[in-house]
């Protein structure tokens, strides 16, 4: 009987391999399709909990500040990340709005709020409440958090409304900048590896 | 190189939530680990790949054809498309932004129908060409999916927030629905791909899921 423990199979092609330690920047690939089999991540249990923290912090700053605000001839006008997910939500278009609260409010609030809640029992060696549900959770939620998207989506919106009036972008967009780059370091697949270190 | 050897004869079978190699020969129907549903490949690959790929591909064509956003500027109202909207960066010397939208809204979404395509059809004919390459181009697909989303939060941003009454208004329209459905249907789209198929070398044979057939 093998150890499937010390396996990892090729998601892309099927392939088995054992896996090995990594050294820094190091990446192992599978060998006949080229996909990415295991990555190097030298982040600590505390350092990533400490991030989710930051990155909780940040997300209600995106989300309570508006992300830009525009001034036209006296008149001026500042709106949030829920003002444009409402924007769409008028008329016959409203499951559009969903996808777009789905994808850069719900979904990075589920993310962190159970990273915080998984990491900080690990940090404990426990498993958490809820550990399984709450992990297969955060691997359904990753394709739909788009954070990144909703960042340089706010970039062109103020290059789009620059040529009509005056745009000044606000602290929702500086927090969103800074959190989207977070989640991608703290919300990615090597979570994973809290399967192995809570057994 | 050493001889590579496929999970399934090792009796292995890969856990898509949580990265388990579990052991197949004890017939388990979810992981031991996380409680997913096991499958030696994802269930109907091919009918649900191509079910998404053409509901995207029909929505593709409103989501061009209709307008996304109406600009009220002093009494006057003008209805823009996607394309106008790239149009109408270019000539205004903003050049980089114009290529930017273009590349999210109208390249992405057509890059994936041609690549998703062309991976369903070769691996229905059981082709070896170019099996790496077509691994990486599956990955290529996955990776920029979800950019295609970009015009839909520039359309809820600036519509949230030029709201002048008389003085201007921008208001989105319903181009911007199809064009979110597209960018949702091609993801689903992806994810009902499995890539395993690709090194399949017989033309593969339907794996349906008999534990969900009512």
């Amino acid at each position: 009987m093998l150890d499937t423990d010390q396996l990892i199979i090729c998601e892309h092609c099927d392939c088995v391999y054992h896996k090995v330690p990594l050294k820094k920047h190091q990446k192992a690939l599978c060998q006949r399709c080229g996909a990415v089999l295991q990555r190097y991540n030298g982040m600590t249990l505390q350092q990533r909990l400490a991030l989710s923290i930051t990155a909780g912090v940040l997300w209600l700053m995106a989300n309570f500040y508006p992300v830009m605000s525009i001034s036209l001839k006296g008149l001026s006008n500042s709106a949030t990340l829920w003002d444009s997910v409402l924007a769409l939500a008028d008329g016959p278009i409203t499951f559009i709005a969903l996808v777009a609260a789905i994808s850069i409010i719900i979904a990075p609030m589920f993310q962190l709020a159970i990273l915080i809640w998984v990491l900080g029992f690990a940090l404990a060696s426990k498993r958490s409440p809820g550990f399984i549900t709450f992990m297969r959770w955060l691997e359904s939620l990753r394709p739909w958090s788009m954070l990144e998207v909703c960042l340089l989506g706010a970039m062109v919106a103020v290059f789009k409304l620059a040529g009509l009036l005056d745009v000044l972008p606000g602290i929702g967009l500086f927090a969103l900048a800074i959190l989207s780059l977070l989640m991608i370091r703290i919300a990615g697949r090597d979570i994973r590896e809290l399967w192995d270190a809570l057994p | 190189m050493t001889d590579l050897v496929e999970a399934s004869q090792l009796n292995l079978v890969l856990c898509h939530t949580c990265g388990k190699a579990c052991d197949a020969t004890r017939a388990l129907h979810e992981c031991d680990r996380c409680g997913a549903p096991l499958h030696e490949r994802k269930p109907n690959s091919l009918a649900r790949t191509w079910a998404y790929l053409i509901a995207a591909l029909v929505f593709y064509i409103p989501a061009n054809l209709l307008p996304v956003m109406n600009t009220q500027m002093l009494g006057e109202g003008e209805d823009s498309t996607i394309m106008s909207g790239v149009i109408e960066f270019a000539s205004h010397g903003a050049w980089d932004i114009a290529v930017i939208i273009f590349i999210a809204s109208i390249a992405v979404p057509a890059t994936k129908f041609v690549a998703l395509g062309l991976l369903l059809v070769t691996v229905q004919r059981g082709s070896t060409w170019a099996q790496k390459e077509r691994s990486t181009l599956y990955r290529f697909v996955e990776l920029i999916g979800y950019w295609s989303m970009l015009d839909v939060l520039v359309v809820a941003l600036v519509a949230a927030l030029v709201k002048f009454q008389a003085l201007g208004d921008i208001e989105p329209r319903p181009g911007i629905l199809f064009f979110g459905l597209v960018v949702v249907f091609t993801m689903l789209a992806a994810m009902s791909f499995d890539p395993r198929m690709i090194w399949e070398t017989r033309p593969p044979k339907e794996h349906t899921d008999e534990v969900s057939s009512h």
